[in-house]
């Protein structure tokens, strides 16, 4: 009895010292946060912020990172010409103005003056005729973007002016100017811009732990008077949902995206932001393959499947419908209305079938990504759904790296679900669905007046009629029931109650220049 | 020894078929009754609590859970009868053959199991499964080639101590084939050491699809598993916590019932580790 | 001398065997690591400037080798997800996959020791039944369900109790327990149970034989019995169970690292797979292996000297 009563006694010990080395050694982030309400504004409150990713960037360089994830991060280190708008408009950024000739095709900007890189020096002119040449691959290495075939020259007449020429018109092309198209980088950083990555944003770059974390540190000469209020912002990545709320929750991190079902189990402790994902979550279809060749069976599964079922369940309510691609976070740019267009009637859906030569319904197979859960859960709706119409929809999962190879690059599918990310500009989220856009035309859609609409509008400067073409091809895609446009969810984004200043663009990117932490 | 000690005794084996019995008993019923459809969605009645209408309560499809669990029981011994019968058919192959014959031959076949134990069970399955897409076959498949190594162990060392035995040579004398030697009279011998690994191996197959299934893997909806089940409470542990308890509670019983079985059956054959 | 050298050829055949598995296996998975990691988003340019950055436009054997020669330099090449060398992402986590091994095994061996013996001592009593029962409770419930309760209903509600992410030894010992303890107790009591189990089959045993009834009737107390003589004996059935005992620590890591959000190997692991990232995968899992093997190589030396009957076989 005697033995087994002192180890039971060792550990005894050995946890009382644990407890009490903890309490007196509490130095988590917990006390820093818990200033009491009452007291008065300080600068005392660390102003060290934890962001939650949901996975790591895949490259610190930002003319090679291609991943939005990526841009949530580094767009906090780097600049371009001009800068995003929360409303999807352009600002100035290192250009502090800028001038378009009468024939659209010559952009002449003014660099603004007194920038520094992260390393001390100024930035010059050489640095963005660099960067530029970089991209387009003049620099002798490879070509590292398509953005800008258009170019026909650049060049610089003196230190604060720069001088890109296109090629054709595109009203498009100011979009391809923000830092997350084209960064500015200093020339001097030349093969060290994914190791040390250097820019001249609020941030910089302090270290990345693959899979673990990614540091940055506040920017004190940034251009920007006053900005930014952090001294530091650490992003940790974490994939899974259910283990970010309860970091949020523990406090170990100040800001996450919220899991739909657990958002009322936050509310009160937290402070709860929605953001319009400015995605198009669609149920598509292979347009070349029998029977979804057929407008009709395209039309009818628009009628059978029950949008307000999947927002409801999947997505705890937390999503706006569409009728197309293109979500109200656009604005003006979306056609309102045509969510209507396909009402839910089973009925209607099932006299469709019969008209195109499907009395009976038919077998069919539904592809999905396993790497979120809510992929999985929108088939099972939709065969639920489908099943009421005779269509029998068998559910298959693959892993994320195989739904790429197979479906999106392979096309080899017949139904799938996805939600197609949101981009800052309305001609990038239309341009899927041209019939020559080999790269991202995973649905095979072929149709000559879209087409001929997304080619016009290139050439159209006038901001009110490229808003009407846009509106036409968004009208387009629902009568032609190209896919079934389900809904544009919300990100749901839980926040410390200190935390201000964040605020919310139509893509990924956590803005921290204007966060702090208050009382 | 009185009435308490003896009872304990038997306890592994009586709570161990009591366990597996009753789940059979389910499984057998879940094919012709349950209480309610096991795929149809009803959302509006989704994440209900326990009731005398849904015994378990509902998911976040309004889907009955009771029901699902019925119809897990299927999945479950499926995936843990194929696992056991790939594991087991393999195993016994090639460590009887290795043990049997012995050499070079046994030399490699035991490199190559111990290689393959070496790799982590997990990684490999998830290996297999993102090769061949998941499912209940090819879960079975990759959880089934994990078990082989463990199995063809035992098998090569109950051949090992009997291929000398007397009756095997008897045998060889009278001109049996050695495929008969192995198959019709050493293997009924070492059956009981077999059926204690193959026990194991469904338990442990259980757990490994859970696992399977908490990575994304594993077998897919809308088949319900209780592995997946589990991990689709995870996002309603806080607002209706009763939907982990009742897959996380039945796979935890089930292999509860699988090791007692197993340990039952050890004692049984090996009197040294009772009194 | 002749049965070190030979489980030594059998460790390195075992080694090599586990790479070209590893290798084959990968092969036939499906999946393209550059589209992978560049997503919907890429387009063509980027696709196959990566491609021939990479080296992956190689033939196969080709690869292998050179993977194989980097191997016996030290050098595991580059991640392909993370381009940077696999050598750096391994010894960066490795104090923590280790940490959490180490304090898993201590928890282990200082719980089921004591409660093993304890259980052979009342074999077949009331404690020695809800004993086993209890462990073997223990070691029936899925890890990661096992790991989601401890969050909720000890990480939860106690603060000391970190339940994401890790905090070094040399920055606070107090921080690193904190972030190890839970996931810790996740994969020790599953193996608590196996080796508890063990550790009473082998004293029984041990407990049955002539020698213990003759120091016992030599007047030797009870406690020297244990101590001096029957425990002795007994570690060497537990010594064989130890390595089996490691080999499913490390296992458990992987998950484990997943659900408390540890940047350990296991954690590297599942994501290079799915990254299809080739080399880090090839890295790890040979990392694993090795570790592993030669473990369980150390054990066997051990056993030959504890147990000299071993050696003549």
């Amino acid at each position: 009895m005697k033995p087994i009563r002192n180890w039971f006694l060792l550990l005894l010990l050995l946890l009382v010292g644990l407890i009490i080395s903890a309490c007196s050694n509490d130095n988590d982030k917990k006390d820093t946060n818990t200033v009491p309400t009452n007291a008065p504004v300080t600068t005392d409150t660390p102003q060290e912020i934890v962001v939650r990713i949901n996975d790591d960037p895949d490259f610190l360089d930002p003319h090679k990172a291609t991943a939005s994830i990526s841009y949530q991060i580094i767009l906090n280190i780097f600049d371009g010409l001009m800068a995003p708008e929360t409303d999807g408009s352009l600002k100035d950024g290192l250009a502090e103005s800028y001038e378009i000739s009468e024939d659209g095709l010559t952009y002449t900007f003014k660099i603004r003056s007194g920038v520094k890189f992260h390393n001390g020096e100024a930035l010059t002119i050489e640095d963005i005729q660099y960067s530029f040449d970089r991209l387009m691959g003049k620099n002798g290495g490879e070509k590292m973007s398509n953005n800008f075939d258009n170019v026909a020259s650049t060049e610089a007449p003196d230190a604060t002016t720069f001088v890109i020429k296109l090629k054709e018109p595109n009203s498009n092309f100011l979009y391809s100017l923000t830092a997350r198209q084209s960064a500015i980088v200093p020339k001097s950083n030349d093969g060290k811009h994914n190791e040390n990555p250097i820019g001249t944003g609020p941030f910089a770059y302090v270290k990345y732990a693959p899979g673990s974390n990614l540091v940055l540190k506040k920017n004190d000469s940034y251009w920007k008077q006053g900005l930014p209020y952090l001294d530091k912002v650490t992003f940790t990545f974490q994939s899974d949902d259910q283990a970010a709320i309860m970091s949020l929750m523990a406090n170990e991190v100040d800001l996450t995206s919220v899991p739909w079902q657990r958002v009322n189990e936050v509310e009160d402790s937290h402070s709860l932001s929605h953001q319009n994902n400015n995605s198009s979550l669609i149920v598509t279809f292979n347009e070349t393959k029998a029977p979804f060749d057929n407008v009709k069976v395209r039309q009818a599964m628009n009628y059978a499947i029950s949008k307000a079922d999947i927002i409801d369940s999947v997505f705890a309510g937390y999503a706006v419908p569409l009728g197309s691609n293109m979500s109200p976070a656009m604005g003006d740019y979306q056609k309102k209305g045509l969510e209507s267009m396909y009402k839910q009637d089973v009925e209607k859906a099932k006299a469709l079938l019969a008209e195109a030569g499907y009395p009976d319904g038919f077998k069919t197979k539904i592809t999905v990504s396993s790497h979120n859960e809510i992929y999985s859960n929108i088939a099972q709706i939709v065969a639920a759904n489908l099943k009421e119409i005779g269509v029998d929809v068998e559910i298959e999962v693959v892993e994320w790296g195989i739904w790429l190879d197979r479906v999106y690059f392979g096309r080899d599918y017949n139904m799938t679900t996805i939600d197609l990310t949101g981009r800052a500009s309305a001609y990038e989220i239309l341009n899927d669905y041209i019939s020559t856009n080999d790269g991202e035309n995973f649905f095979l859609f072929k149709n000559e007046e879209y087409d001929k609409i997304m080619a016009d509008v290139l050439k159209e400067t006038d901001t009110a009629k490229q808003i009407a073409y846009y509106q036409r091809a968004q009208e387009i895609l629902a009568e032609q029931a190209v896919s079934v446009y389900v809904a544009d969810y919300q990100i749901v984004w839980g926040s410390d109650k200190q935390v201000t200043g964040l605020k919310s663009y139509p893509f990924w990117f956590h803005d921290m220049s204007e966060v702090k932490f208050s009382n | 020894m009185n009435i308490v000690q003896r009872y304990m005794k038997n306890i592994n084996l009586i709570i161990g078929l009591l366990v597996i019995v009753g789940f059979l008993v389910v499984m057998v019923i879940s094919f012709f009754y349950t209480p309610h459809d096991v795929n149809t969605m009803n959302i509006p009645e989704k994440l209900h609590s326990p009731s005398s209408q849904y015994l378990f309560g509902t998911d976040e499809f309004g889907r009955d859970i009771f029901s699902r669990m019925m119809k897990g029981t299927q999945t479950a011994f499926a995936v843990g009868l194929l696992t056991v019968f790939i594991g087991s058919t393999f195993g016994i192959l090639i460590g009887g053959i290795a043990g049997y014959v012995g050499g070079w031959v046994d030399e490699i076949f035991m490199r190559l199991m111990d290689a393959l134990m070496a790799f982590p069970g997990i990684i490999l399955a998830l290996m297999l499964v993102a090769v061949f897409g998941p499912g209940v076959v090819n879960t079975a498949i990759a959880l089934g080639v994990i078990a082989i190594p463990a199995i063809a162990r035992i098998a090569r060392s109950g051949f090992v101590q009997h291929r000398d035995a007397e009756y095997v040579l008897a045998a060889k004398l009278i001109g049996v084939k050695p495929y008969n030697i192995m198959f019709r009279h050493i293997l009924p011998n070492i059956s009981s050491q077999i059926i204690v690994a193959a026990t194991v191996t469904f338990a442990t197959a259980m757990l490994a699809e859970a696992a399977l299934s908490y990575l994304g893997l594993g077998v897919q909806p809308p088949n319900p598993s209780w592995g997946r089940m589990l991990k689709d409470s995870q996002a309603y542990l806080v607002k209706a916590s009763w939907y982990t308890f009742a897959p996380g509670g039945a796979i935890t019983m089930l292999v509860l019932g699988l090791y007692m079985l197993s340990n039952a059956l050890r004692d049984y054959m090996d009197p040294r580790s009772k009194s | 001398m002749m049965y070190i050298i030979r489980r030594f050829i059998l460790l390195i055949t075992t080694i090599l065997l586990v790479s070209i598995i590893t290798f084959g296996v990968f092969q036939i998975l499906p999946g393209d690591p550059v589209r992978t990691m560049l997503g919907t988003e890429a387009d063509p340019t980027q696709i196959e400037n990566l491609r021939s950055e990479l080296g992956l436009d190689r033939p196969l054997y080709e690869q292998y080798a050179d993977w194989m020669k980097g191997l016996l330099t030290g050098e595991l090449g580059n991640s392909l997800r993370f381009s940077m060398p696999v050598k750096d992402l391994l010894f960066a986590r490795l104090p923590v996959t280790m940490s959490l091994a180490v304090l898993t095994l201590t928890i282990v061996l200082v719980v089921s020791l004591p409660l093993g013996m304890f259980a052979a001592r009342r074999q077949n009593k009331l404690s020695d039944v809800s004993l086993s029962t209890l462990t073997q409770i223990g070691m029936a419930v899925p890890s990661f369900w096992l790991g989601m309760m401890l969050i909720l209903y000890v990480g939860m509600q106690f603060s000391f109790f970190k339940i994401s992410g890790y905090i070094p030894w040399t920055q606070s010992v107090s921080g690193a327990l904190s972030t190890l303890v839970l996931p810790a107790l996740t994969i020790a009591i599953p193996q608590i149970a196996v080796n508890f189990r063990y550790v009473r089959t082998a004293i029984l045993e041990q407990m049955q034989l002539d020698y213990v009834r003759t120091i016992r009737s030599k007047g030797m107390s009870e406690r020297n019995v244990m101590y001096k003589h029957v425990l002795k004996n007994a570690m060497i059935p537990i010594l064989t169970v130890f390595g089996l005992i490691m080999a499913e620590v490390v296992a458990g890591t992987i998950i484990v690292e997943q659900v408390f959000s540890l940047p350990g190997i296991g954690q590297l692991l599942i994501t290079a797979i799915s990254n299809r990232d080739f080399p880090l995968v090839q890295g790890i899992v040979m990392y694993i292996t090795v570790a592993v093997v030669v473990i369980n190589f150390i054990v066997d030396i051990l056993y030959s000297v504890l147990d000299p009957r071993i050696r003549l076989r």
